[in-house]
C-alpha cells in the first residue's frame, strides 16, 4: 500500500504542490491525471527519492521514503519522465546495470528475459541504446522499472513517444501489471487513463481536484453530453432537441459538411438521452449521421471539475 | 555500489575518454622516461616530479563527466531512485575514477623494472612514491569530482576542475607572498606541492598521506552533500 500524506512543494515562492493526500491499495492501478505542469511528475519524484518534499510525507509498504529510503526504494520500480539510459550502452549491458543496482536475486539470464519479453525489447538487446528509436528507448525504459519484479511501479507518462499500436501494447501490459503490482502511471490523456486505471486522481495546479474511478469520472464529466451530427436545418435542430424532456442545454458546432448540423446536447444530472434524441430524430425524418458521448477536452474538464470545487 | 563503479568503469572504456587519458599518461611518462634515460640518470625521482604537472592537467578530464554527465542525461533519476544510498553512488563514481588514475600511475612500474636491468633501483622509495602519487590523485579527483557535482556541463566541469586543481597544487607560491604568518602557514600547509615534492625525494611523512587521504575523504563528503541538497532545492 501505497500513502502519500499531505504532500507539498515548494521552489522559491513558486508553490508546486500543494497538500495533496491519496493512498494506493495493493493491486491497484492509480492513474495520475492533469495537464502539463500540473504536478505529476513532481508527486512522482518525490514518491521516488528523487525530490524532498517540503512538506507532508510518502509511505511505501509502510517505509517511509525519506526515515527507511532503502526498504522504500526496494519495492520501487520508477520509469521517470524521460527514460533514465545511458546512450553509449547496449540495452543488455545497460538491463544487466540496473539488474545490479536494484541488487536483484531472482535468476539473472531468466529473469532479463522475462522482462525483455513483457516490454518487447527482445529483438535489440544487442544494441547500443543511442542508435535506437523513441519508442524502443520508452519501452526500455518500462523494462528498467519492471527488473526485479518490485511491488509498486511508478510510470511517467509511459506512453508517450509511442505509436498508436505501441500504446496499445503498453496499455495492455500495464493492465497485466496491474494484476500483480500496485501500478502509478500519469497522463494527460483521459482516455488512456479511463482504459487502463482502476482509480484516478486529478491534479491541477499542484491541486488535488479529484479521486474517483474512471467511471464516475466520467459519468460526472462527459456522462451528460452527447454529441450528435444530423442532416437539417440549424434552426429546426435546435427547436426540436430544445423541446425534449430533460434537455438542459443545446450548443451548436461548426461542421464541415454541407447541410448537416452538429449538436451538442447536454442533458440535466441522471438523465440518458440517446433514446429520446434518436427518436427525435428519426421522428422529424433527419437523417443520422452521428450519435455518441461528447469527447471533452482535459481543459474542459478542468474547467468543469475546478469549476464545481469553487461552488461547494 | 558495486553496480554503479563497474557501469563508470566500463563508461570509461565504451567511450574513448578512458583510452585517450590512459594514453595520453602514459606518452607524457614515458617521455620523461626517455629523457631521464638519455640523462644517464637511475633516479626515477624526476620522473615523479614531472607526473605532479601532469596530474594536475589530467585529472579534470579523467572526472568531468563523472556526475555532471549523469545529471545532463537525467540518468541520476535510476540512481536516486535505486535501493544505494547517496554514500554508495558517489563512492561508486569515486572508485571507477581511482582506479582508471592508477592504471595510469601503474606505468612507473613498468618504467621501474625497465630500469632494474641497468641500474639499481631503491623499492623502498619507489614504494613511497607511487602511494605519494597515488593519494595525492585521489584527493585531487574527490576536488574535481566535487566541480564535477556542482555543473551539468562537460565542459565547465573540466575548466573547474583545472582551476581547483592549480589552486590546491601551487598555493605555496601564493604562500611565500604573504606577509601574515599564520596565513603562510595555513595556505603552505593546504597546497600539495610541498608534501608531495617531499615524497618524491623519499622523505615519506605519515603527516603528509593523513593530509591527502583526509582531503580526499572531506571533497568526497562534500560530493554526497552536493546532490543531497539538490533534492531539497529542486535541482
Amino acid at each position: 500500500m501505497i500513502e502519500v500524506r499531505n504532500l507539498t512543494k515548494r521552489y522559491g515562492n513558486k508553490l508546486a504542490l500543494s497538500d495533496v493526500s491519496f493512498t494506493v491499495e495493493d493491486g491497484e492501478v492509480l492513474g495520475l491525471l492533469g495537464p502539463n505542469g500540473a504536478g505529476k511528475s513532481t508527486t512522482m519524484n518525490i514518491m521516488t527519492g528523487n525530490l524532498s518534499a517540503t512538506g507532508g510525507s510518502v509511505s511505501i509498504g509502510g517505509h517511509d521514503i525519506l526515515e527507511e529510503p532503502i526498504a522504500a526504494k526496494k519495492q520501487l520500480g520508477y520509469l521517470p519522465e524521460l527514460p533514465p539510459l545511458y546512450p553509449d550502452m547496449t540495452v543488455e549491458e545497460y538491463l544487466r546495470f540496473v539488474y545490479g543496482l536494484k541488487r536483484c536475486r531472482l535468476p539473472r539470464a531468466k529473469h532479463l528475459e522475462e522482462v525483455c519479453e513483457a516490454a518487447q525489447i527482445g529483438d535489440v538487446r544487442r544494441r547500443v541504446i543511442k542508435n535506437l528509436s523513441k519508442g524502443y528507448r520508452q519501452r526500455i525504459g518500462v523494462a528498467q522499472a519492471l527488473i526485479g519484479a518490485p511491488e509498486v511501479l511508478i510510470l511517467d507518462e509511459p506512453t508517450v513517444g509511442l505509436d498508436p499500436r505501441q500504446m496499445m501494447e503498453i496499455r495492455t501490459l500495464i493492465r497485466g501489471l496491474g494484476k500483480k503490482h500496485t501500478v502509478i502511471l500519469s497522463s494527460h490523456i483521459l482516455s488512456e487513463v479511463q482504459a487502463v486505471c482502476d482509480r484516478v486522481v486529478v491534479i491541477n495546479r499542484g491541486k488535488l481536484i479529484a479521486d474517483d474511478t474512471p467511471e464516475h469520472l466520467s459519468r460526472r464529466l462527459g456522462g451528460n453530453h452527447l454529441r450528435l451530427v444530423v442532416e437539417a436545418s440549424e434552426e429546426e435542430v435546435r427547436q426540436s432537441l430544445n423541446a425534449i424532456p430533460g434537455v438542459k442545454k443545446v450548443e451548436i458546432i461548426p461542421w464541415s459538411e454541407e447541410g448537416c448540423v452538429c449538436a451538442e446536447v447536454e442533458s440535466l444530472e441522471a438523465a440518458d438521452l440517446r433514446r429520446a434524441v434518436s427518436g427525435c430524430a428519426a421522428a422529424k425524418g433527419w437523417p443520422l449521421l452521428e450519435l455518441g458521448a461528447a469527447e471533452m477536452s482535459l481543459e474542459n474538464i478542468f474547467l468543469q471539475l475546478t469549476g464545481e470545487g469553487e461552488e461547494k | 555500489m558495486t553496480a554503479i563503479y563497474k557501469r563508470e568503469l566500463m563508461s570509461y572504456f565504451i567511450t574513448p575518454i578512458g583510452y585517450v587519458y590512459l594514453a595520453v599518461f602514459w606518452l607524457l611518462a614515458g617521455y620523461q622516461f626517455t629523457v631521464l634515460l638519455l640523462s644517464g640518470s637511475g633516479d626515477l625521482a624526476s620522473e615523479f616530479s614531472f607526473l605532479f604537472t601532469v596530474v594536475l592537467l589530467l585529472t579534470p578530464i579523467l572526472t568531468m563527466r563523472l556526475m555532471s554527465e549523469d545529471r545532463r542525461q537525467k540518468t541520476d533519476q535510476i540512481l536516486f531512485s535505486a535501493p544505494v544510498t547517496l554514500t554508495g553512488i558517489v563512492a561508486g563514481k569515486y572508485f571507477a575514477a581511482v582506479t582508471v588514475y592508477l592504471m595510469g600511475i601503474a606505468i612507473t612500474l613498468v618504467h621501474a623494472v625497465v630500469m632494474a636491468g641497468y641500474a639499481p633501483v631503491n623499492w623502498a622509495v619507489l614504494g613511497g612514491n607511487i602511494l605519494g602519487i597515488s593519494l595525492m590523485g585521489m584527493a585531487g579527483i574527490a576536488i574535481c569530482m566535487f566541480v564535477s557535482a556542482q555543473t551539468e556541463n562537460q565542459i565547465i566541469a573540466a575548466i573547474g576542475g583545472l582551476a581547483a586543481m592549480l589552486l590546491v597544487l601551487a598555493l605555496n607560491g601564493l604562500a611565500a607572498m604573504v606577509p601574515f604568518p599564520w596565513l603562510r602557514t595555513l595556505l603552505a600547509s593546504i597546497s600539495f606541492f610541498n608534501r608531495y615534492h617531499n615524497l618524491t625525494l623519499g622523505l615519506f611523512r605519515v603527516a603528509d598521506l593523513v593530509f591527502f587521504a583526509s582531503f580526499a575523504g572531506i571533497f568526497f563528503f562534500l560530493t554526497s552533500r552536493v546532490l543531497d541538497h539538490r533534492r531539497w532545492s529542486g535541482r
